[in-house]
């Protein structure tokens, strides 16, 4: 049986930028993903304890708010502490591209910033999620 | 530091893991019961058998009804008093796309991080009743995994497919003030179906209203109805306030004993067993005749079209001939060998 993309999108600390990330809910889902939002204002903590329960495919943070250097390490110090190491991560907002590539290295897959259109997001995760295979 | 759940992992590997409540391990078992993957049979069964502790109540009501909230609230109030809670919570697939965006979640989010508290958001995925296909799978595996209060939210239910009441032991009917001048549960025909009704958000004026109507439908129900092991309350809540919350928690906590310890409750369990049988059946059949129906259909559907012959009749051999173990349909067996 073939089951839909799970995604969840976050948004962590203080960022109440959330157009962008309704936006990319929007066309997941009409990309007939299942898409579970987190709302506004979570800690790296409850984003990691929720996308493990969710066991989505893929975990995607949206930020424009400046602080994806604190945020990151974060995250994947609890994924890879509670044992979910086949998640894939993925960023999207605003921020530097020296971050970006910083990101990058530490296992963020891939980073859609401002004017990203959504069928190009929708074209990635798909890509993504099949690279890694069936869970 | 916990060791990886990867793709690798067998299904029949992860069963212990389950039982011993790591989350990684519980949130892979549960994806793969929803794909319905052949794979993880063996460890659902093994994982059937060791479950039926847990209390499993079901949340139905309209849509904006309250009812995540109030969920989350429940399982705040259920962990104070020391008992661990899973959360199953059902939004629907769009129809168009077959995505969904699971909202639930977001109006539980008080207790977050804590353990004690596992919630997983479904969607229907085309199924009807208000339920997911999985979502009994994923109950019993928060059951295995120590959850001993298992809580469904299904989708807001319009009219009379609640499948809910035949899944849980314990069903909870949720009415709000605010959505219109009805009763909801009458207009939805889900009065009855209810262990426990709540009136919510009472922190609004015009709740009282709300309550005091749903209580004379009661009433008048009542008469119809003997004595039974069970006065079914209705509780006034505010997930805003807290009232009623206790009191909703007490009755709950009266409901299991009468689940769990009653001829009644016995006879409940009898008929969920029968449910989920038939509900399992019913998905294997379709299943089985997925791809062979979508073989044989097309030669039939133009035979429909012509007019050649009608639907009922059509439909007949479409099943003939693409469910394994011969024809379903004695009389329509006879006519094709007649042809
Ligand atoms: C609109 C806006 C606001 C609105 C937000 C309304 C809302 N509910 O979203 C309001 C007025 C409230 C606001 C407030 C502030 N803002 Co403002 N805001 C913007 C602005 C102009 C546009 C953002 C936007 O909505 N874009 C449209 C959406 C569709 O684009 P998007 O969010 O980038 O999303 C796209 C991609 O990034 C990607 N994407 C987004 N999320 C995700 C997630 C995943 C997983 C993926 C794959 C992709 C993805 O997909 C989307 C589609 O392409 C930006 C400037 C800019 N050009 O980005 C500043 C901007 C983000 N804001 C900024 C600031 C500083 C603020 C304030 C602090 C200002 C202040 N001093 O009060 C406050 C903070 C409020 C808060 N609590 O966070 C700065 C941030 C600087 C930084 N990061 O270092 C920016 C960049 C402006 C600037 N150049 O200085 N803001
Ligand atoms: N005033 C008041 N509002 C409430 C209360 N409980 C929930 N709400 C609001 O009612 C709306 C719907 O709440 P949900 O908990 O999402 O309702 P639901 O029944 O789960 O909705 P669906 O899952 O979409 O069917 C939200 O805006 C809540 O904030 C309450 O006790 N009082
Ligand atoms: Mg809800």
């Amino acid at each position: 049986m073939d089951t839909p993309i799970r995604v969840m999108l976050a948004k962590v600390g203080l960022d109440g930028h959330d157009r962008g990330v309704k936006v990319v809910a929007r066309a997941l889902r009409d990309a007939g993903m299942d898409v579970i939002y987190t709302g506004l204002h979570r800690t790296p903590d409850e984003v990691v304890t929720a996308a493990i329960q969710e066991d989505v495919d893929v975990l995607g943070v949206s930020l424009l708010s400046g602080v994806q250097m604190t945020v990151f390490p974060k995250i994947f110090d609890r994924l890879k502490k509670e044992g979910a190491d086949d998640m894939i991560v993925v960023a999207g907002g605003v921020m530097p591209d020296e971050d970006a590539a910083a990101l990058k290295r530490m296992g963020v897959r891939e980073i859609m910033l401002q004017d990203t259109p959504p069928q190009a997001i929708v074209d990635t995760l798909k890509r993504l999620v099949a690279e890694r295979g069936p869970r | 530091m916990t060791a990886p759940v990867s793709r690798a992992s067998s299904s029949l590997a992860l069963v212990e893991r389950v039982a011993a409540g790591e989350p990684a391990a519980i949130a892979r078992m549960i994806s793969r019961a929803e794909s319905g993957s052949s794979e993880a049979r063996e460890a659902l069964a093994r994982i059937y058998k060791r479950a039926g502790r847990a209390h499993i109540v079901g949340i139905t009501g309209v849509p904006g009804s309250g009812k995540s909230t109030l969920v989350g609230k429940l399982a705040e109030k259920i962990r104070q008093q020391g008992g661990k809670v899973g959360i199953v919570a059902i939004d629907p697939s769009s129809p168009y796309s077959g995505g969904a965006i699971l909202g639930d979640r977001i109006r539980m989010s008080d207790m977050a991080t804590d353990p004690g508290v596992y919630i997983r958001s479904m969607a229907t995925r085309g199924a009807t009743g208000g339920m997911a296909r999985a979502a009994l799978d994923a109950v019993d595996i928060l059951d295995v995994a120590g959850f001993d209060t298992v809580i469904i939210e299904t989708v807001g239910v319009g009219q009379d497919e609640v499948e809910i009441v035949r899944a849980s032991h314990t069903t909870i009917v949720v009415s709000a003030p605010g959505l219109g001048d009805e009763i909801q549960a009458i207009k939805a025909g889900i009065l009855e179906i209810a262990d426990i009704h709540v009136v919510s958000k009472c922190d609004r004026s015009d709740a009282n209203r709300t309550l005091i109507d749903l209580k004379q439908m009661l009433m008048l129900g009542m008469t119809m109805t003997g004595p039974t092991d069970w006065q079914t309350p209705v509780i006034g809540t505010s997930s805003v306030s807290g009232t009623g919350l206790d009191e909703l928690v007490a009755a709950i906590v009266r409901h299991r004993h009468v689940a769990f310890e009653t001829e009644t409750g016995r006879r409940r369990q009898l008929a969920i067993a029968h449910f989920r049988l038939r509900k399992t059946a019913e998905n294997l059949l379709l299943e089985r005749m997925g791809e062979a129906v979508a073989r044989a259909a097309a030669p039939l559907a133009d035979r429909l079209l012509r007019r050649d012959a009608d639907p009922y009749s059509l439909a007949n051999e479409l099943l003939d001939t693409s469910l394994p173990g011969g024809p379903v349909h004695e009389q329509s067996a006879r006519s094709k060998v007649a042809r």
